[in-house]
């Protein structure tokens, strides 16, 4: 266990008060989720942002499938969930959120994804955990939790709306 | 689940999920259609061949436009401009095609068949675009989603599919995957244009209005003049007494029923314009949504590599996993 349900709580509510520092407010601001689980932690920074502000921030769901680098290499395709951003993304402040942090090879995609759809004022990379290993140049603005692995490790985030319950979990050695 | 066909020849056969599948996928690359900028790099350094024996204005460019919305590069081939008209047999053609490497195959052509005849000879993902009068997927698949986003369900459904049963492959792809997926098919039109296994296939009616009552989809047919020989009907005026889907003849089916009808339509004789250009009628729709059928067909069969190549090791390669670890 990484974080339990109050780590993650605390974590999430540090990284709201860090965008709205940042940011200085919502004004501009909207929240891009990437699938499937940085829907729902785009969804509890909105929440902790609109109890802070008073302002509800829009709220979009990217698909980066159609993006990812390695769809010729894979036997199956993953599934398509598709983009639902429902407002113009163009001169917006963007605040790209996901669960884990990796290889960056997902943000990438989500970024190239973004540019396709309209061309913001500026993006920002908000995430739960970095757990390292990147292999391309990104990093994130936001981080709930910076947490060393190995290559052989994986992280898994568990969220109440899916899972019942908060926390992030190490699984050590597992097949690589 | 994931979707493990190599081709695209038919529906018949498909399962319940294999069918959801493709019409959830399909629904997701609707929302690509509409942006400024339509275009993904899904499909970017694939090639996507059309091999077209028989005439076609909305599929073939429908196929065209979703292989270039996923920046695919597209060739079409037209029969009728092919080494076709000098002697070349379609398999030899497709030989010749598959040997400069493209990444999917589609094929329309006017002998049943003809799509899994190619798919079994040739080393490349094949796309049936409608093979004589036995099955058109891409087509049902367009008309499945356009319901579910107007009727908001897909079971549970009466579906009256009307005209000429007898040369519609787009009435076969159509019961298939209805009857999977548990509605109600009645097949209704002139004895002469249903096929003699119409019983097997759903409820048969000779009257367009017992065939409409009560219905949530109709589905009109297109009357395939060119098909017809001379003994199907009396005459074109006879036919369209009888079987032309008037305001009138709508008004047996539910309130809400809607109309769907594959294209090209013949006005006067098989669909009153009326009703064509009417608030049921869902055509446009169906139209709209093909692309986005065509592009989730194009996903799911250009993209991969073939079965004969290794699935790396590589844990990139391995989505599932990918997605958990971030």
């Amino acid at each position: 266990m990484v974080l339990d349900a109050q780590g993650v709580e605390r974590a999430l509510a540090r990284v709201t008060h860090e965008i709205l520092e940042r940011n200085k407010g919502v004004a501009n601001l909207v929240f891009i989720g990437v699938r499937s689980l940085g829907v729902e932690i785009a969804e509890r920074l909105a929440g902790k942002a609109a109890t802070i502000e008073g302002v509800e921030v829009p709220r979009g769901v990217i698909d980066i499938t159609l993006y990812r680098d390695d769809l010729s290499r894979a036997g199956q395709q993953p599934a398509v969930k598709g983009t639902d951003i429902p407002f113009p993304i163009d001169d917006r402040q963007v605040v790209l959120v996901d669960d884990v942090l990796y290889t960056g090879r997902t943000v990438r995609a989500a970024l190239d994804a973004l540019m396709d759809l309209g061309r913001p004022r500026s993006v920002q990379l908000a995430v739960l955990i970095d757990r390292g290993h990147r292999e391309l140049p990104i990093r994130a603005d936001y981080v709930g939790k910076n947490l060393p692995t190995a290559a052989n490790e994986s992280v898994q985030v568990r969220l109440r709306e899916r899972d019942g319950r908060d926390e992030v979990v190490l699984i050590r050695g597992e097949e690589g | 689940m994931t979707f493990t066909h190599r081709h695209l020849l038919g529906l018949d056969g498909m399962s319940r999920e294999e069918l959801l599948y493709l019409i959830d996928t399909a629904a997701s690359f609707k929302e690509i259609s509409e942006r400024d900028i339509k275009k993904v790099p899904t499909l970017r350094g694939k090639t996507v061949v059309g091999l077209f024996y028989e005439a076609s204005t909305r599929t073939r460019t429908s196929f065209e436009i979703a292989a270039k919305r996923l920046s695919a590069d597209y060739v079409n081939i037209s029969s009728a401009t092919s080494s076709t008209t000098k002697g070349e047999t379609l398999l030899d053609t497709a030989r010749n095609i598959a040997a400069m490497r493209p990444d999917a195959l589609i094929i329309r052509h006017h002998a049943a068949g003809a799509a899994r005849y190619l798919a079994n000879r040739i080393d490349c993902p094949v796309i049936n675009a409608g093979d004589g009068a036995h099955e058109h997927p891409t087509q049902a698949l367009l008309d499945l989603l356009t319901i579910r986003d107007h009727v908001g369900r897909l079971e549970g459904l009466t579906v009256a599919i009307v005209g000429d049963i007898l040369h519609s492959r787009v009435t076969r792809s159509n019961v298939h995957a209805l009857r999977a997926l548990g509605n109600t098919v009645r097949l209704v039109g002139p004895p002469t244009l249903l096929p003699r296994e119409a019983a097997a296939m759903g409820e048969v009616h000779h009257q367009l209005a017992s065939g409409v009552r009560g219905a949530d989809v109709v589905m009109m047919l297109r009357l395939q003049r060119e098909r017809q020989g001379r003994n199907y009907l009396p005459s074109l005026d006879e036919y369209a007494r009888y079987f032309c889907l008037t305001r009138a003849a709508l008004a047996e089916a539910k309130p809400d029923v809607v109309v769907l009808h594959p294209g090209p339509i013949n006005r006067g004789v098989e669909i009153a314009s009326d009703v064509a250009d009417g608030a049921a009628s869902l055509i446009m729709d169906q139209v709209t949504n093909g692309v986005a059928v065509r592009m989730a067909i194009l996903f799911l069969l250009a993209s991969r590599r073939g079965a004969q190549v290794e699935a790396p090791a590589n844990e990139e390669a391995q989505p599932e996993r990918r997605r958990k670890v971030g």
